[in-house]
């Protein structure tokens, strides 16, 4: 997040006709002696007033919990009364012990990779082709968009009932006289993974099609006339312009979809259940931690699960930051100073 | 992060579109087979609650002989499903005033005003962005429980507010940067306080950020599930979310009625989504492009 603190001050130190810069130079015109005179406290308490109730609130549901969280891991505790029964580190030891987290842990690296490997390639060629001039495009944007709208629990019951073995998938391979494809769709474990990615791709990759066609209305058609020029062949003007132009977005799509598949939790939980995950190979950490934690009222222990989710997420945040999308900011930066 | 350049800043003012020459047939065939794909599953839904369990269960993947009417009606029928509708409107509503109010307050004070800890205040709601609900939850139920707002909708409300905050800065700071320090010049000569100015001119400029800000904040609450399945435990508390899930499992005979059940519960998210659907693309993207 270095770099989102960054852009306040990005914004101070860029172009100073730049509109981002009018709230700091309002202050550094020649005029707001007065305002000088007037700030200290009435400014203090504007502040205060406008800011404080969002500080608040902010501070109470999203920080303290997590501190909380890193605090009641080293408990081992039922969740009544004040934790007393101190174990240090031993929820941690118990949880990297524990062969069903690694399992957990497997499958989110799993769902990581494929949802970047599915989603990602396809993502892009879709957004290609539903950039052209084309009959009802602005209807086929929305359409592909609204598997991402519809919540997850409806998508989870929709998709749960049809692939059923009785359901209306298998049905339709039948129909289709592919009788020796249906399979048991959701509890063959080798299976299970590749539904659960089936339904991830078709829920998620709608929001990174439209991302892309957002990345590619940016690039600027001049490239594209002087590469038709050049004599650049399509494919040829894609590779060379295109693709490395919509790098950033897909540096940042690719971003949102790993952290999103670390945190993956509803639709397994919903399609699954707490019980099924496990043996059918869906589970996550998340649905490791809530079925161990607060099913099982081990509150010690599910706030340790969430400690080391968060760590993992965490490493791989900073991680990605620092080697990939670091050179998106430095090019904002240099971009900001011309 | 690169997701903050916000539309009004984007240098990119000429939107010119790398048209590179007309689809072809195969462009057509590819993307009716998308549309297909994508929406296929939520007809399969709708239409499946027109049909009868013994339809369903001979051919699933059929449409209705006759369409029937007898699922929808009985579900608009119940007093549970008008019960679930109504706490889930209730927690949508105020979590998007929560977010639009104390999201604009805040994102003007980031914005236009300069002091002593802005840039940490700033780090500290974008940091928000790496807190996602999930790591959260389990100590987030510990103290809403000791707060006492277990079973009541304003456990899913506060917490959502807080969760929706980031994003709602990240939005709608470069927003509030851009209104020209013209205006709150002319606005001091004339008189009017910064907090006058906030009041008279910055509300009504920043209304398009504000809508889109809201309308994510809506949907969200609308689609949450993980907060109200630790927070609500009474069924007549239930949101949607939580209703359909608890409808499914309680009428897991009854396909057609479950289908239809969840059919109706979608229809809210889809009908806001369509009327600001140009304004929800917008600011998702405007919020993520680098």
């Amino acid at each position: 997040m270095s770099d989102t603190l960054g852009e306040g001050k990005l914004a101070v130190t860029s172009s100073p006709e730049g509109p981002s810069a009018a709230g700091v130079g309002a202050r550094k015109a020649p005029s707001p002696a007065r305002r000088v005179g007037r700030s200290g406290w009435g400014q203090r308490l504007e502040i205060a007033l406008l800011a404080g109730p969002a500080m608040v609130i902010f501070i109470t549901f999203v920080m303290l919990p997590v501190l909380l969280a890193a605090y009641y891991g080293f408990f081992k505790w039922k969740g009544f009364g004040p934790p007393t029964n101190f174990v240090g580190l031993q929820n941690y030891v118990t949880i990297f012990k524990d062969s069903t987290f690694h399992d957990a842990l497997a499958h989110n690296a799993v769902i990581v990779v494929l949802s970047l490997l599915l989603q990602g390639p396809a993502a892009v060629l879709l957004a290609l082709l539903l950039n052209q001039k084309m009959r009802g495009r602005s209807v086929v944007r929305v359409l592909i968009f609204v598997p991402y709208v519809v919540s997850e629990v409806i998508v989870g019951t929709g998709w749960s009932l049809m692939l059923q073995t009785n359901g209306a998938v298998n049905g339709l391979l039948v129909k289709a006289g592919l009788p020796h494809w249906t399979v048991d769709w959701l509890s063959d474990p080798k299976i299970a993974i590749w539904s659960l990615m089936l339904i991830i791709t078709w829920k998620y990759i709608g929001f990174a099609v439209i991302l892309f066609l957002a990345g590619l209305q940016g690039i600027p058609q001049e490239l594209f006339e002087a590469a038709a020029i050049d004599g650049a062949s399509y494919w040829q003007t894609q590779r060379r312009i295109t693709l490395p132009l919509l790098g950033p977005t897909i540096r940042i799509w690719a971003f949102l979809s790993m952290i999103g598949a670390l945190q993956l939790f509803d639709l397994v939980y919903i399609i699954w259940g707490q019980y099924v995950a496990a043996t059918a190979g869906t589970s996550t950490m998340a649905t490791y931690m809530v079925v161990n934690g607060r099913n099982a009222a081990n509150y010690g222990f599910g706030n340790a699960v969430a400690v080391v989710l968060f760590v993992i997420s965490l490493i791989l945040a900073l991680t990605y930051q620092r080697f990939v999308l670091r050179r998106d900011t430095e090019g904002a930066l240099t971009e900001g100073k011309k | 992060m690169a997701t903050i350049t916000a539309p009004p800043l984007s240098p990119t003012t000429t939107r010119k579109r790398p048209s590179l020459g007309r689809a072809s047939w195969v462009t057509y065939v590819i993307a009716f087979a998308l549309v297909g794909i994508c929406i296929g599953p939520v007809l399969y839904i709708i239409i499946g609650g027109f049909r009868t369990n013994a339809e369903i269960t001979k051919d699933p993947s059929g449409f209705p002989s006759t369409w029937q009417l007898i699922n929808y009606s009985e579900v608009l029928k119940s007093s549970i499903f008008w019960r679930q509708v109504s706490n889930s409107v209730i927690c949508g509503v105020f979590t998007t005033l929560g977010v639009v109010v104390l999201g604009v307050a805040a994102s003007f004070v980031l914005a236009r005003y300069n002091f002593w800890g802005r840039n940490a205040m700033y780090a500290l709601f974008a940091a928000g962005l790496m807190f996602p609900m999930t790591v959260a939850i389990t100590p987030l139920y510990i103290l809403i429980r000791g707060l006492g707002l277990t079973d009541n909708l304003a456990g899913i409300i506060l917490p959502q507010i807080a969760f929706a905050l980031p994003t709602t800065i990240i939005i709608l700071v470069p927003f509030l940067r851009a209104i020209p320090k013209e205006l709150e010049e002319a606005a001091a000569i004339d008189g009017a306080s910064r907090l006058g100015f906030f009041f008279r001119m910055v509300i009504p400029l920043s209304i398009p950020g504000v809508v889109t800000v809201g309308i994510l904040a809506f949907i969200a609450s609308w689609n949450s599930y993980m907060l109200p399945l630790f927070i609500l435990n009474n069924e007549g508390s239930y949101t949607l979310p939580l209703g359909v899930q608890a409808f499914a499992s309680q009428y897991s005979v009854d396909t057609a009625r479950v289908l239809a059940f969840t059919s109706l519960s979608m229809i809210p998210a889809l009908v806001f989504f369509s009327l600001f659907e140009r304004r929800i693309i917008g600011g998702l993207s405007g919020a993520v492009k680098g």
